[in-house]
């Protein structure tokens, strides 16, 4: 019986193939997929105004009327992208040089040096190391302190900026190394060829060096981006800001589920189109 | 239609069951014939685990010396006590209704909507040795009773302050002034909490300051006044206003100075008073009256450990542990021999907080859910209701 089985088995080997993802293909699209949807229907579930309980399978457009009739939601996604572009931004400006030092210039040992130093944080927890910058930016803090000499004060934790910064310094690493790894791809006789055909390292960088670079940074900048946009506990402690998060972390905790998931098609949107461009630009074949 | 018949076969089953469940009549439940969901018609045997959903400071286990009402009631009753804290009523709601709980401590504007949607359940109150000595002004309010039944026991109550930095703000103000006027010293510095319920406090604002509006509920406000409540807000918000989620947000930003001004709990003045290298602060009752809340235990319907649930309700209407827990809060106690016993931790603590002055509560409005009707006889005016507040309050924080 079970070389009958087998024999089956072996003159299929697409059932084969089949019989050995059902289970792991299973649990992605029932557990993972399932509850995506489940999550997704309450965005076209009415809800008791006074209760707060959802009426499920009884449905209506009520909370994307809500989130379309009210301005408010538009400016909080348009802020939550405008931090998250700039956060790619500056992440990427950062990377650039440090993932060139480490990757053509420095010796191997400060070049190991270097690479443990950049992933270092991502060690510690990232609740201390958002606590860490608390301590630095309110307004009697290590920041206030070093700069009072010039009649300066802290910012304080109510500045849109902190989210900025913070979220720079968080995601950084994700940026550098994919780009430390691209810079480690490119040739040396490429280099060299643009040497002898007289580029300089600003022609070099621009004309040769950058082109071959945007496959690493386009996936750099696909973690720096989609982390930056699902963040909501940063700009809460550091800029007592609204991001797409936090409106759905809110209407989810103060039990209006439905205006929360219809919220949440906004950045499930927003990385779809994200991602299909950053898969032009090769993203994916760098990763 | 045979799926329709299905259906239809199952419902007249369901409603066979029903009716025979009520029809053993082994029970005297309150109302004759038939059981509330969730009734306990008798105390049975702990189960050994209680699990609830809490204001901060209403579960003390001794991490501040001397406020200690969770292990003794561990001890005594083998009801090991998990607890999940509240950043709001909201949240509280919304807590509850996942059923991962057995129960919490809930204000008005919680427990009202846990009542209608049958979250909660009525409480046998002859099981509750406790319950008889409570101050009747506690007893059969709106926000711990439906239909005449008791759907909870009271924990403590009190009002929602202002509370300043005195080395800041020198001379003590008496009013709610300082924090919809702002000044230069505290401009930028001035606390408020981050939830659609303080729209209630600007109401009462208006109610001093513009009676033509004629606000005579703050949480029941028609078109004009919301949108004149709402207005306030916005311009207080431009004030530089820092608004706290969880109490210990506050709490830091009052120590590192941040904030020096705005409305509190006299729970945090108790926590800040306790710190010595915070500011220190004060707090008063302002003049024009204010918020505040009276809390109530309640046991969730699908409750898995209902019999710790009564145990626990009982052990928070006793002497030793609601004098502790109102002393520690700073809330008024719920019963002569609890405000005696609290007196012996915090002398002068039962007068302080009005435990027993019923004409002191008249002056407070209970935190209570907003509502299409007004909550009120006249059918001919309509309400900003619940979500609106919520939806409002998005709008003023997310700007």
């Amino acid at each position: 019986m079970i070389r009958r089985i087998t024999g089956w088995f072996n003159r299929h080997p697409r059932a084969t193939l089949g019989a050995l993802l059902a289970g792991p293909l299973g649990w992605i699209s029932v557990v993972y997929l399932g509850s995506l949807l489940i999550l997704l229907m309450h965005a076209f579930w009415s809800k008791d105004s006074f209760t707060g309980k959802v009426e499920p399978f009884n449905w209506t457009l009520d909370a994307f009327v809500q989130i379309l009739s009210n301005p408010v939601y538009f400016t909080i996604a348009a802020r939550t992208i405008g931090i998250a572009l700039l956060v790619t931004i500056s992440a990427a400006a950062i990377a650039l040089p440090v993932a060139y030092y480490m990757a053509r210039i420095a010796s191997p040992r400060k070049r190991a040096l270097l690479l443990v130093a950049v992933t270092m944080p991502l060690w510690a927890s990232y609740l201390v190391k958002i606590y860490a910058w608390r301590t630095i930016l309110q307004t009697n803090g290590l920041l206030g302190w070093a700069i009072s000499p010039f009649g300066l004060e802290g910012p304080g934790l109510t500045e849109i900026a902190n989210s900025w910064l913070v979220l720079t310094y968080l995601w950084l690493p994700y940026m550098i190394l994919p780009v430390y790894a691209g810079l480690e791809r490119i040739p040396n006789s490429l280099l060299e060829a643009s040497a002898d055909l007289g580029g300089r390292g600003w022609i070099t960088f621009r004309r040769v060096i950058f082109p071959q670079l945007i496959p690493a940074l386009a996936a750099g900048s696909i973690f720096t981006f989609s982390l930056s946009i699902g963040d909501y506990i940063v700009p809460d402690l550091v800029s007592d800001a609204k991001f797409i998060g936090n409106v759905i972390y809110d209407n989810s905790a103060l039990g209006s589920f439905p205006v929360a998931a219809a919220f949440s098609f906004v950045p499930i949107v927003v990385m779809i189109g994200y991602l299909l461009f950053a898969r032009r630009l090769g993203a994916f074949e760098s990763l | 239609m045979k799926r329709f018949k299905g259906v239809t076969l199952l419902a007249v089953l369901a409603l066979l069951v029903a009716a025979c469940g009520g029809s053993t009549g082994e029970s005297a439940a309150p109302s004759g014939d038939e059981k509330p969901a969730g009734w306990l018609e008798a105390l049975g045997e702990a189960e050994g685990e209680l699990n609830l959903i809490i204001w901060p400071g209403y579960a003390e286990r001794g991490e501040y010396e001397g406020f200690n009402w969770v292990d003794p009631f561990e001890a005594e009753t083998g009801c090991k006590v998990n607890v999940t804290a509240m950043t709001d009523s909201n949240n509280g709601v919304q807590l509850l209704q996942s059923g991962q709980y057995d129960g919490g401590s809930f204000s008005g504007d919680a427990s009202v909507r846990l009542m209608t949607a049958g979250d909660v359940a009525p409480v046998n109150v002859d099981l509750l040795s406790n319950y008889a000595a409570v101050f009747s002004g506690l007893k059969n309010q709106a926000h711990n009773s439906k239909d005449g039944m008791p759907y909870g026991v009271p924990h403590g109550r009190g009002p929602n302050l202002l509370m300043w930095n005195t080395d800041v703000v020198t001379t003590a103000p008496t009013s709610w002034d300082a924090v919809w006027d702002g000044t230069a010293a505290v401009n930028g510095k001035i606390s408020i909490y981050d939830s659609s319920i303080y729209i209630a406090d600007a109401a009462i604002h208006l109610m001093a300051k513009q009676p033509e509006l004629g606000i005579k509920n703050p949480y029941q406000l028609n078109e004009e006044q919301f949108a004149a409540a709402i207005d306030l807000l916005e311009k207080q918000r431009d004030l530089g206003v820092i608004y706290w989620g969880s109490y210990a947000d506050q709490v830091a930003g009052f120590a590192s100075g941040d904030l020096v001004i705005g409305t509190t709990w006299q729970f945090m003045a108790n926590v800040l008073g306790g710190d010595t290298t915070a500011p220190k602060v004060e707090t008063v009752m302002p003049e024009e009256g204010s918020t505040g809340w009276s809390d109530t235990w309640m046991m969730a319907t699908k409750a898995a450990n209902p019999n710790c649930m009564y145990l626990w309700m009982n052990h928070m209407m006793s002497a030793e542990a609601n004098g502790q827990a109102t002393v520690f809060f700073g809330e008024a106690a719920t019963s002569v021999a609890a405000c005696d016993y609290a007196e012996t931790i915090a002398p002068g603590h039962c007068e302080l907080t009005h435990a027993s002055d019923e004409a002191y509560w008249e002056t407070i409005w209970y935190w209570a859910t907003p509502r299409e009707d007004c909550d009120d006889a006249d059918s001919a005016t309509t309400c900003k209701t619940q979500d609106d507040w919520v939806e409002a309050w998005t709008t003023l924080r997310g700007n």
